[in-house]
């Protein structure tokens, strides 16, 4: 198996989303995690700008433009949806109401230390949006990111070398090759890609990373381009 | 005298917005931009404005066009980042030190808005606690969790879209119009809605999301969005 593209990615988070849960996902790579929910498990979409039961993405004979997500995609309802205002929506995050965030990732550090909302690249102007909220206040933290950046460096650390959007944040990391936990005992991986070996992964790793007992091989669908 | 708060031109109103004014503006993703009114407030030019929004830099907001006619001083924003790699307007004043930025995360946001119309001064918040948005702000650690001091937002003008309202100022909001639009309703001494349809007989109700007593002035666009 190669390294997870970002839809497989997607669905490998996906299927561990618990039946009845309450989901927010983040702009970019996790937003895709909503076209893989297995169809048994009834799973409640928040979308910071007021939505509780965010439905698919609109088509032509459902379009409302005043209906949008936090990505400003058109979106529909799920039956059971509510509407309400910002305020609202963020003392319903802060107030520990969601049980599982997804959020994208610059660097996560081996003690769940976050930083996803600052590249510092110079004088573009900053974006934080709900991350901040979400990192803090969700019950489950959850990233999703490549393993390493595109010049190879590794982004799960020792500490972050970005601005942070929250410490001791993180519970659980998806990478293209590796499901990782951040634990007290520092980054546990739950599972790898079988065409790696542990020796590779510390490699890519900057911080230590251990091998669970029970450590499976990292799958998804071949056919999810 | 029958209360009536439409109005059939919004320029008297706007033409109020002082020099040095603090303008709530809503909207996000698309969705409850008042695009009518900026259109207006920016032909009427007043200067150093201090502009209150979700983001600084939405192509779809107004908002930046205030900014690029150079009569913003400061914005209080979530999101300052253009699309792309070119630096937008708002960016290059920025660079230039000719605007000053505040970025604050989502929630706090909402919740210093919400503050600022309901008598509440400051809260401790958990967002931002450790990050670079919280420095030189009080901290404090209260059962446990390690909190930041965010006091509230109040304004002078707050400018929204809804999509209903009656000659009372009721106003009734479809779907994600909602946004930040009560809470800066509540916060600001003024504030100008524009909606779809203002109406003679009164709302249904149950169809008022935001009561009468925030409005001050309601003028009807006949537009969907």
């Amino acid at each position: 198996m190669k390294p997870l593209n970002r839809n497989q990615i997607a669905w490998r988070a996906a299927q561990d989303i618990p039946d009845g849960n309450v989901v927010n996902l983040g702009l970019g790579m996790p937003v895709l995690v909503s076209n893989y929910i297995p169809s048994d498990r009834d799973v409640f979409l928040q979308s910071e700008n007021g939505i509780l039961g965010v439905g698919p993405e609109a088509n032509e004979l459902n379009i409302n433009p005043n209906l949008v997500d936090a990505g400003s995609r058109k979106v529909t309802l799920r039956g059971g949806a509510s509407l309400f205002d910002s305020a609202n929506s963020f003392a319903m995050i802060r107030g520990g109401h969601i049980d599982i965030t997804i959020l994208g990732a610059f660097e996560v550090s081996i003690s769940g230390d976050l930083a996803n909302w600052d590249s510092r690249i110079p004088d573009k102007g900053p974006l934080v949006g709900g991350a901040m909220d979400l990192a803090v206040g969700a019950k489950s933290t959850w990233t999703m990111m490549q393993h390493n950046t595109k010049d190879g460096s590794p982004r799960l650390l020792n500490y972050c070398n970005l601005p942070l959007t929250a410490p001791k944040c993180v519970n659980r990391i998806y990478t293209d090759i590796a499901v990782v936990d951040v634990t007290n005992q520092g980054f546990m991986a739950i599972e790898l890609l079988e065409s790696i070996t542990v020796e590779e992964l510390n490699a890519r790793t900057e911080a230590e990373i251990s091998l669970a007992s029970d450590c499976k091989p990292l799958q998804a669908p071949a056919d999810l381009i | 005298m029958a209360i009536d708060k439409r109005i059939e031109t919004a320029k008297e109103v706007i033409s109020k917005i002082f020099d040095g004014a603090v303008i709530m503006v809503s909207g996000f993703g698309g969705a409850g931009f008042p695009n009518f009114l900026l259109e207006i407030l920016r032909d009427a030019e007043p200067k150093e404005l201090t502009l209150v929004a979700n983001s600084a830099t939405h192509p779809y907001s107004l908002t930046h066009s205030l900014i690029e006619a150079k009569m913003v001083r400061k914005v209080i924003v979530t999101a300052a980042r253009g699309r792309g790699k070119e630096l937008s307007p708002f960016e290059e004043q920025w660079r230039d030190g000719s605007i000053e930025l505040e970025c604050v995360p989502q929630g706090n946001f909402s919740e210093r808005i919400r503050a600022g119309g309901a008598g509440i001064p400051a809260f401790y918040s958990p967002t931002g606690y450790g990050t670079d948005l919280a420095k030189g702000k009080e901290t404090r650690e209260i059962n446990g969790k390690n909190c930041v001091l965010e006091e509230a937002i109040t304004g002078d003008f707050a400018l929204i879209r809804g999509d209903r309202a009656d000659r009372f100022g009721n106003i009734n909001f479809n779907t994600t119009q909602m946004n930040f639009a009560p809470a800066m309703a509540t916060a600001c001494e003024v504030t100008i809605a524009e909606v779809r349809e203002a109406i003679d007989e009164a709302l249904p109700t149950t169809d008022v999301h935001l009561p009468s007593v925030y409005v001050n002035h309601v003028v009807a666009t006949g537009k969907e969005i």
